[in-house]
């Protein structure tokens, strides 16, 4: 488990200072994969980097797994980092090594001997589909076989935590896409915990359990990506899904149409669905329990992490108190549900 | 005036020329490597962060390196007798050219380690590696196609700065060029040292071009 307990990071440079991370605390748990998202200068790599220590704190504390790792001597962080991978935007592997010998590194440090360090790579180039390019140079790969070699490396030492600062942000949809599949497979089958830091909504929304969103140096929302998704809180957290999830409705639907008048009432709504409800025909039922008539203006189903997501935006017509029941009858039965206007 | 004799004397000043060469610019990289590593990584935010260790080193090269080498000849005289016994003849000239590219190292390691990217040694630090496996393992290595230049350009600086000793007694292909070519007026000797020199020079830099772009070609 990492708890990250009041964490303050002020950037001291000639003439100013930068709050960089303000009073930021959080806790993730052990095997999760766990997402923070902010925009560009929000402190998310200032934040990952203060978890092994690249950046120091200027006040508070990170605790790995009981360790309070802001808190150690040199040479005990230097042992502790061993136990903490880290994967880079920008790969980061030596150019003067090849590939066997980038992932031999980190076991090189550990002082691991060689004849034990060797059948590691070989594991590791297994895992990660590169035992055929052993030989090969860092420059001779492609960005997502770098990533793929940045992920063995952080491996070697077999670390209590993976962090990840933009690592698929150099990367085309893809690769991102594979480069997401090897996390969550590699989280899966060793139950190893993934801090992630992204600027790419989709990034949270293939892998994460839980996400911190992050805004000008302070978490504004922390929860499950389903719930974030259902039911944002901020408005920050709504710009970002709406990057993913279309939500907005072109203005002219948001009016009554002209020339045909409609007897009762007209709304619009949003529905969102999540996991087992996906699958079940609520909208029919509902249209046919009350006296109510819907028109799906938009509808889109995808899946967050694992679990199945949906989205509709709805024109419901009819009486008013049997417009309200419906939509009560929705909400009963597990949908989110935001009105959107009321004409 | 060019005979047997001449040749052995010409071919006697070029070995010199390349012993002092040599010997000076392996001594100056036993001294002004580390000098260039300390420099670099004493720096600002560098992984040994040290100001006072930084700003003394960084003074005392610079003063050395304001002081032309002619001049730093005759200043260290005293010191040459102290460490050879006299300041004349090849062995002699060691000393000062020595002494004079230690600083010139200095500086280019430091230059070629500031090229290589903060994101590696980063990479080496969130892995727990201490300073002198980031030195050994990442600096030094990642920079060696630059340092290899480097040499060779230590080492054709040498080859001038060893005719310059020469003209004070130094040995070798300086001391060839000025007691025959200048003293008296033999300018076919001139001539030949000169040839010698720039063959030499452009050897030197051959050798260290290919042996740069050979590393450079393995990782690419
Ligand atoms: N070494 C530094 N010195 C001074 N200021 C810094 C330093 N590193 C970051 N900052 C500042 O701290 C703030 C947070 O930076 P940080 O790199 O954590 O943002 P980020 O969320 O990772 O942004 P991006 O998505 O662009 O990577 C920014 O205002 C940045 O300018
Ligand atoms: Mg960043």
């Amino acid at each position: 488990m990492i708890e990250v307990k009041h964490l303050t990071k002020i950037y001291k440079t000639p003439g100013q200072e930068i709050l960089a991370l303000d009073d930021v605390s959080l806790q993730v748990e052990d095997g999760e994969i766990f997402g923070i998202i902010g925009l560009s200068g929000a402190g998310k790599s200032t934040l990952i980097r203060c978890i092994n220590m690249l950046e120091k704190p200027t006040s508070g504390k990170v605790i790995i797994n009981g360790v309070e790792i802001t808190a150690l001597e040199p040479h005990e962080l230097r042992t502790a980092r061993q136990k903490i991978g880290m994967i880079f935007q920008h790969f980061n592997l030596l150019s003067s090594r090849n590939v066997f010998d980038n992932v031999l590194f980190p076991l090189e440090i550990a002082g691991v001997p060689k004849k034990d360090a060797a059948k590691r790579v070989m594991e590791l180039l297994e895992l990660v589909g590169l035992a055929d390019k052993a030989k090969a140079y860092p420059a001779q790969l492609s960005g997502g076989q770098k990533q793929r070699v940045g992920i063995a490396r952080a491996l070697a030492n077999s670390p209590e935590l993976l962090l990840s600062d933009e690592a698929t942000s150099a990367l085309d949809p893809q690769t991102t896409r594979s480069i997401l599949g090897l996390l969550k497979d590699i989280n899966k089958r060793f139950n190893l915990t993934i801090l992630l830091i992204t600027h790419d909504m989709n990034v949270i929304k293939e892998t994460c359990d839980r996400v911190a969103v992050i805004a000008e140096s302070r978490i504004v929302e922390v929860g499950r990506v389903i719930d974030i998704f259902s039911n944002p809180q901020t408005s920050t957290s709504r710009s970002f899904i709406n990057t993913v999830v279309k939500r907005d409705i072109p203005e002219e639907l948001l009016e009554r149409p002209e020339g045909h008048a409609v007897s009762g009432d007209r709304r619009l709504v949003s529905v969102s669905f999540i996991g087992k409800s996906a699958g079940q025909p609520l909208i029919s039922s509902m249209i046919k329990k009350y006296d109510v008539d819907a028109n799906i203006l938009y509808g889109n189903i995808d899946r967050i992490k694992d679990t199945p997501f949906g989205y509709l935006t709805l024109e419901l017509t009819g009486p008013p108190d049997q417009i309200d029941e419906g939509l009560l009858y929705l909400k009963s039965h597990g949908l989110e549900v935001e009105v959107l206007n009321h004409v | 005036m060019f005979d047997a004799w001449m040749m052995d004397r010409v071919l006697l000043a070029t070995w010199e020329t390349i012993y002092m060469v040599a010997i000076s610019t392996f001594l100056s990289y036993v001294f002004g490597l580390p000098l260039g590593v300390i420099l670099v990584v004493s720096s600002d935010g560098h992984i040994l962060e040290n100001k006072a260790v930084n700003q003394v080193l960084g003074s005392i090269v610079n003063i050395m390196r304001s002081i032309p080498f002619i001049i730093f000849l005759i200043l260290i005289i005293p010191l040459t007798r102290l460490i050879v016994g006299t300041y004349i003849g090849t062995v002699a000239s060691i000393v000062p050219l020595t002494l004079a590219a230690i600083p010139f190292v200095a500086r280019l390691v430091e230059t070629s380690l500031k090229e290589i990217e903060w994101g590696l040694i980063e990479a080496a630090l969130s892995m727990g590696a201490n300073s002198w496996q980031i030195i050994s393992k990442v600096l030094l290595p990642e920079a060696l196609p630059s340092l290899t230049l480097g040499v060779a350009i230590t080492t054709i600086n040498l080859v001038g700065y060893s005719a310059m000793a020469g003209i004070v007694g130094g040995g070798g292909l300086g001391t060839l060029a000025y007691y025959y070519g200048y003293q008296r007026y033999e300018n076919a000797i001139m001539w030949v040292t000169v040839i010698i020199l720039i063959i030499l020079v452009q050897l030197v830099q051959m050798l260290g071009d290919s042996l740069a772009a050979k590393i450079s070609n393995r990782r690419r």
